[in-house]
């Protein structure tokens, strides 16, 4: 019955505890023993484990008796809590009706949780406040109430206390829900249509499907319709997620579950599409997600050169269960072949890199991150520029835009001058400064994209001794005098080490880098100068000295075998080399010196 | 950089001659105290077991592997001058091998230790050749580096050796402490020059695991510089060619005629006998090791087991061996279709260009022996 089923999902903060309470409510409805249960089991991929957040959504049904005897079908979709994967949280928003925004009670609302829930009431959602870890010693949960419901606009008295760990309010929360949150709406008459939220691939099943119906009943054995890519399939499964995959004769109306047909390949099922019903059609598809833009780019090249059908084997794998990373092709003279690869944001390239090497074995290099700049040419053209390489000449300029984003930032209110400096020497432009609380501020600014890629999380971060909380989105172009930076090593321009910087700032790039790299580069057999240069203008200089020694001074009898050790290690970092022009580059300064720069 | 040196084709027979030899080593751990750079196998204040030491060696080459005759023999240590009883030991590498006609048979000596009626026993039991650990000429330097003589008992020493008859005298010297100057090290290898010893080497102070010296310079004394080092390594050499003095080897000299046959026998893949805690082999085809603590390698000689604590087969590295042994010598490696590849590829190439190899003459001889290891590195990394 559709009275009796509410959709919702948590909206919480990194480490604010939304696995733990996800895990609490399906022990608590029984969906799995105590016995069974495994911590944070909705979080199954191990970096999700391990980073302590959740990057795919997941989706679960739970089977809850209330004390007043009446049986609810409780469907959690679980939501990605990082500012990267803004995405993956709408797609979660558009299938349920209620969001739990799950906040630490002992350090409050954090830039991402609000970023979500603003996500969430912009989508019509009920939200139902919660304070987490009411355990906790240096928990303040008046004072957190107060800014929880200050910033969802209610009364700090509906602001429900749990301990996730301890299992404390769970009962109460789960009446919330099932009193609070309104059931979906929806016909079992009306034509099929079911959203697409999520999918994955299956080596063994082909192309599963997560799908919330909104209208009308998806039954087993239906012959269905894709209707965005307009393909046609039996429904030879369809089932719900307890969370282990439960066939059902159908899926009716506010109902949530998967759907399997005979589609094998990935691209033929577009995530936001809605099914329908091939014999009776609906008029009109859902409204369905926007494509994922990517906002940061930069290459990655394997190690061995060998490996590059590897690398792009993985990426198409990666691909499947991630709409929103793109690759291309990309040479550099430096690194070999690789790819060029869009992602969503800091967050998202990293863990893209960490799968590649982790569940691919893979050893890889990555450029620094960019962002997409907007070239305008004399010739009235405008180039997207991802990487550096691709910038025209200078002369060939007119101007160049680059994206701004909209920063909030969320911080305990002693640290405003601090933040507000950093902001301004990153170029930020202030918005608006609200307090939460007399203790806690949102700090708006517009800032460059570029600047935050860089460096300015772990600026903040280290300002204000890890309390500051950021989020962005994207706000517009502006045009910037933004300058190319290249290096050269030898008097040879490596693409890996060029950057797109303003103008103000060249400079202290080149100087930074010229010093980092003339650490990081060995001893040569001769002079290797290292060179920053704006167009043919040398910005910055440094030299890495030849070698002048290396040698053992004692080789005897009882010496050999150790000496072949040792020059088999030596021999083991030559491998370990990139010829760049006729000097040896070790792997490890790409890396080291792409790192972002924590003192600039 | 210097200008590439022609091959000395008498240096080039002279090293390659040594393939053929046999040598034989035997190790004396005794010290009066350890040094503070040494990591060799050595004891100090275990002088009470030195008898049972030479008769547990006495034992080992008895019941060893008999081959024959020996070229080469090279007691060293440890300070074997401290030890009484080598003569006995001579006597007994003799007896199970035989000695080949005009033998070279080294004593590594400290110059405190040595007295002339010593030198007169040493050459009466068949020495041949001493090599001093002179180490430095300048009192500052010595003490810094632990050594417990005096400059002028280097002079004593050698003009006694020379006394006695010893056909070959050679001083170890010790280039690069934080201790040490330009002018110091200059003032210690003319003083050397003026000794006119047969041979000399130069060490580099090297900071090797495990010694008195590495945990100093892990709590923060100063550690040897290697472009000090390279500075001091190229005065060195370029006195000592002044004077006469053929470099054979990264850190060895010597008038034509005097280099150490013994290391010569190692550099060219030759095979040498071992006897001694720590000591090393080379005999068909297999590197053999003893044990390197004393009451071990006792224990094992005594009750009859075999000394030996491990060994590795050699002939899968043989090819490989030859050029990373070979190119510590002035004369080089001859070349062959391994080492042709080398130089045809970019990582050989590259070497060539800048003047570190040189291929002619049929041999690959490295120009900067600064380099050495840099050479033998890449070859490596491009064989594998």
């Amino acid at each position: 019955m559709i009275s009796h089923i509410r959709n919702f999902s948590i909206i919480a903060h990194i480490d604010h505890g939304k696995s733990t309470l996800a895990d609490r409510l399906l022990e608590r409805t029984g969906a799995i023993s105590e016995r069974e249960m495994r911590e944070q089991l909705l979080d199954s991929m191990d970096l999700e484990r391990e980073r302590g957040i959740t990057i795919k959504a997941q989706a679960v049904r739970l089977d809850y008796r209330a004390p007043d005897g009446k049986q609810y079908e409780l469907n959690l979709i679980d939501t990605p809590g990082h500012v990267d994967f803004t995405y993956e949280v709408s797609r979660s928003l558009n299938a349920v009706e209620g969001a739990l925004l799950v906040v630490d009670a002992s350090q409050g609302v954090e830039a991402q949780t609000l970023a979500n829930t603003y996500l969430a009431i912009e989508a019509g959602l009920e939200i139902i406040p919660v304070m987490n870890k009411i355990d906790l010693p240096a928990a303040d949960p008046e004072r957190v109430a107060a800014e929880v419901a200050g910033v969802i606009g209610g009364s700090p008295d509906e602001v429900i206390a749990i301990s996730a760990k301890t299992g404390a309010g769970i009962d109460e929360l789960l009446e919330a829900i099932v009193k609070r949150l309104p059931p979906p709406e929806g016909s079992e008459s009306e034509p099929l249509r079911a959203l697409i939220f999520d999918s994955y691939f299956d080596t063994y099943r082909g192309v599963v499907c997560y799908v919330r119906v909104m209208d009308g009943v998806l039954s087993k054995g239906d012959l269905v319709k894709f209707m965005a890519t307009d393909t046609t399939e039996h429904a030879d499964e369809v089932g719900v997620l307890t969370p282990a995959t439960v066939p059902v004769a159908s899926l009716g109306p506010g109902e949530s579950g998967y759907l399997i047909t005979g589609v094998k390949e990935i691209d033929q099922i577009r995530v936001g599409d809605t099914v329908t019903r091939a014999d009776r059609p609906a008029a009109e598809p859902l409204a369905g997600y926007q494509e994922p833009k990517p906002m940061v780019f930069s290459g990655l090249f394997p190690t061995v050169g060998d490996d590059f059908e590897r690398l792009r084997d993985a990426l198409e794998k990666l691909r499947l269960n991630d709409a929103a990373l793109q690759y291309e092709p990309e040479t550099s003279s430096a690194l070999g072949f690789g790819f060029r690869c869009g992602f969503l944001g800091l967050l998202h390239m990293e863990i893209v890199r960490e799968r590649l090497e982790r569940e691919f074995d893979l050893d890889l290099v990555a450029t620094a991150p960019s962002v997409a700049f907007l070239a305008f040419t004399t010739s009235g053209d405008t180039i997207e520029v991802r990487s550096p390489q691709d910038l025209p000449p200078a002369n060939q300029l007119v101007h160049i835009d680059e994206p701004y984003v909209k920063v909030m930032i969320i911080s305990p209110s002693e640290y405003i001058g601090t933040i507000m400096e950093l902001a301004q020497s990153k170029r930020g432009e202030l918005g608006e400064l609200t307090y939460l609380s007399p203790e806690r501020v949102e700090i708006d600014y517009e800032l460059p994209l570029a600047e935050v890629v860089f460096d300015f999380f772990d600026a903040l971060k280290s300002r204000t001794r890890g309390y500051a909380s950021l989020d962005y989105e994207p706000s517009q172009y502006r045009t910037s005098d933004l300058v190319r930076v290249d290096l050269l090593l030898n008097g040879q321009p490596v693409d890996a080490f060029s950057a797109i910087v303003h103008r103000d700032r060249a400079y202290h790039y080149g100087s930074a880098m010229t010093k980092r790299l003339r650490e990081l580069i060995p001893r040569q057999l001769f002079d290797v100068p290292i060179q920053a240069a704006i167009g043919g203008r040398i910005i910055a200089r440094e030299t890495v000295k030849a070698k002048r020694k290396d040698v053992t001074a004692k080789c005897y009898g009882g010496d050999i075998s150790r000496k072949r050790k040792l020059l088999q290690k030596q021999k083991e970092g030559k491998k370990r080399m990139k010829m760049v022009g006729s000097v040896e580059v070790p792997q490890e300064a790409f890396v080291s010196a792409l790192q972002i720069d924590k003192d600039a | 950089m210097p200008d590439q040196v022609a091959t000395d084709l008498d240096l080039v027979d002279i090293s390659e001659r040594a393939a053929g030899y046999l040598g034989a080593y035997v190790h004396i751990p005794f010290c009066a105290a350890v040094c503070p750079y040494c990591d060799f196998a050595v004891v100090a204040g275990r002088d009470d077991l030195q008898s049972r030491y030479l008769a547990a060696l006495i034992v080992e080459i008895d019941k060893g592997p008999e081959r024959g005759p020996i070229d080469a023999v090279f007691v060293g240590g440890g300070t074997p001058s401290r030890v009484g009883g080598l003569d006995t030991v001579l006597a007994a590498l003799e007896r199970r091998h035989g000695l080949a006609q005009g033998a070279e048979i080294t004593l590594e000596a400290n110059p405190e230790d040595w007295t002339d009626h010593k030198a007169a026993s040493l050459v009466q039991a068949g020495f041949t050749r001493v090599s001093f650990g002179a180490q430095s000429f300048d009192e500052d330097v010595l003490r810094a580096l632990g050594r417990r003589h005096d400059p002028a008992q280097i002079e004593d020493a050698v003009a006694g050796a020379r006394a006695a008859g010893f056909t070959s005298v050679s001083l170890d010297l010790i280039f690069g402490s934080p201790s040490e100057s330009d002018s110091s090290w200059a003032g210690t290898v003319e003083r050397a020059v003026a000794l006119d010893p047969d041979h000399v080497s130069t060490y580099a102070l090297t900071v090797e695991r495990g010694t008195e010296l590495s945990r100093l310079v892990a709590a923060g004394a100063p550690a040897p510089d290697p472009d000090t080092q390279a500075s001091r390594y190229e005065m060195a050499s370029s006195t000592l060619a002044a004077a006469g003095y053929r470099r054979y080897e990264v850190s060895n000299y010597s008038r034509p005629g005097h280099e150490c046959r013994y290391n010569l026998t190692a550099w060219a893949q030759g095979e040498y006998l071992a006897a001694g805690m720590g000591a090393h082999g080379h005999l068909d085809g297999v590197r053999f090791r003893n044990r390197r603590r004393l009451e071990a390698y006792l224990d094992a000689i005594e009750s009859g087991r075999s000394p030996r604590a491990g060994s590795e087969l050699v002939s899968m590295d043989a090819l490989e061996e030859r050029v990373i042994l070979g190119l510590r010598r002035a004369a080089g490696v001859s070349l062959d279709a391994a080492i042709e590849e080398f130089l045809d590829a970019p990582q050989g190439d590259r070497l060539l260009a800048a003047g570190v190899i040189s291929a002619r003459d049929g041999r690959l001889v490295v120009q900067r022996p600064l380099l050495t290891d840099e050479v033998c590195a890449s070859f490596l990394a491009f064989r594998s």
